[in-house]
């Protein structure tokens, strides 16, 4: 298993970017009316920010990091780590990191790459930034998370549409060798790769004219193969069977409690399930923010938009021990204890 | 585990069902207007209140409330 510890590294900032179109699920005629309000308070997601088809995930995080780097005040020429973390990448190739560094204006000598990863993606990126950062000594890191995940979701799939959001984030990291260490616990299981899926357009069912047949996969479900085809209930039982003893087992690891934490900032997957898990988890409900009903399933960015969202006050008043876990597509997820001192965070950005 | 225990815990999940009305004998998508979120709902319960595990395929074996409630205890 992987669990480890990073020094030196300390989360200097984080920001997040939103579309401006709202959306209600209220009004998602392909379902009756009686099914959408079972939706809002079973899965928990009441509105949702929409992107509109031309705007691309490192639109929101060029918007996320520009902000962001202003208010810390940072000299972009410092700036010589940048990790894109998304499963919604802006073109097949190139990487889009490198886009980025460019149209931040960040130097030539930043080391700039792409990690595809989802839901469990803020954590895994944190592990990447800090154990780069740690080795290299490079001093200042953005890393950069977001998903446009509504532009593949089919409208007549009621599995998938209603459930997503767009965001996309920026999370600033320093070198700083009186940080307190950063922990995780890390874990795969690609066993489950075709759990959450688009099944064409990449190299091992290369884009044809199959790929925009519609089919119906159930009832109320119906997609094309460059569609995200969503198996719920694997998911939920995956997320119900990990997730737990993930976050235990860090815990156990570095010997605290969950009282030794301020809040616990779960993947906005579905509020049953993240309900269910802090249940299991008897952690108070005033510990468990929630970004899932104004913004939906915002896949990689939830973590961090529910902490600039929820706990903008807290983290840049003070300090605060946060416990945050990632959960879903790969099968990948993983849990990170990190703390927040005074850093800096604008409010969520109107994109 | 009992089975009157557990019809209690699914009537205390489901808005829809009149305590009292699910016998074991009850098919249980003929009460309420079975989807998948009502499998998730079902799901969640056994997770919380027994730590079982049960699938898609576990559900859609089932007919009555005393197939889940058997299904559930097998998982023990």
């Amino acid at each position: 298993m992987a669990i480890f510890s990073i020094p030196n590294v300390r989360m200097a900032g984080i920001a997040a970017a939103v579309p401006k179109t709202e959306v209600s699920n209220l009004d998602y005629k392909w379902i009756p009316v009686k099914d959408r309000e079972m939706l809002v308070k079973t899965v928990g997601v009441e509105k949702r920010r929409v992107a509109e088809q031309g705007t691309a995930t490192s639109d929101l995080c060029v918007a996320s990091a520009e902000k962001l780097i202003q208010e810390l005040g940072w000299n972009k020429q410092e700036i010589e780590l940048l990790v894109f973390i998304s499963q919604s990448r802006d073109y097949i190739i190139p990487s889009t990191s490198g886009i980025i560094q460019d149209r931040l204006g960040l130097p030539h000598s930043c080391v700039a790459y792409d990690i595809g990863l989802g839901c469990s993606g803020w954590v895994y990126g944190i592990s990447a930034m800090a154990s780069m950062m740690y080795a290299s000594k490079i001093k200042k890191g953005l890393l950069l998370v977001g998903d446009i995940s509504t532009l593949t979701a089919s409208y007549r799939d009621k599995s998938t549409y209603p459930l997503f959001g767009d965001a996309a984030t920026a999370t600033a990291f320093e070198y700083n060798e009186s940080a307190v260490p950063i922990h995780f616990n890390l874990e795969s299981d690609g066993s489950g790769y075709d759990a959450i899926i688009i099944q064409d357009g990449g190299m091992r069912n290369f884009i044809s004219k199959k790929s925009f047949d519609q089919k119906k996969y159930g009832t109320g479900i119906y997609r094309n193969r460059l569609q995200i085809a969503l198996n719920g209930i694997e998911v939920f039982n995956f997320a119900l069977r990990e997730v737990v003893p993930n976050v235990k087992k860090l815990l156990q690891d570095i010997s605290r409690t969950p009282a030794d934490f301020d809040y616990f900032v779960f993947h906005q997957a579905n509020l049953l399930m993240n309900e269910t898990i802090r249940k299991m988890m008897k952690l108070e409900k005033e510990k468990v923010p929630y970004t899932i009903r104004k913004y939906g399933n915002t896949s990689s960015a939830s973590i961090p938009l529910t902490i600039v969202s929820e706990l903008r006050e807290q983290i840049t008043g003070g300090k605060v021990n946060l416990l945050t876990c990632g959960f879903g597509v790969g099968l990948s997820w993983g849990s990170v204890a990190i703390e927040a001192n005074k850093v800096v965070c604008p409010p969520v950005i109107d994109y | 585990m009992t089975l009157e225990d557990f019809i209690k815990n699914i009537e205390a999940e489901f808005e829809d069902i009149v305590p009292g009305k699910l016998t074991p004998e009850t098919n249980f998508r003929e009460v309420f207007d079975w989807n998948s979120i009502n499998a998730l709902i079902l799901i969640a319960m056994v997770k919380t209140e027994y730590g079982a595990a049960i699938n898609a395929e576990d559900i859609q074996k089932s007919k009555t409330i005393n197939d889940l409630y058997e299904t559930v205890k097998s998982k023990l």
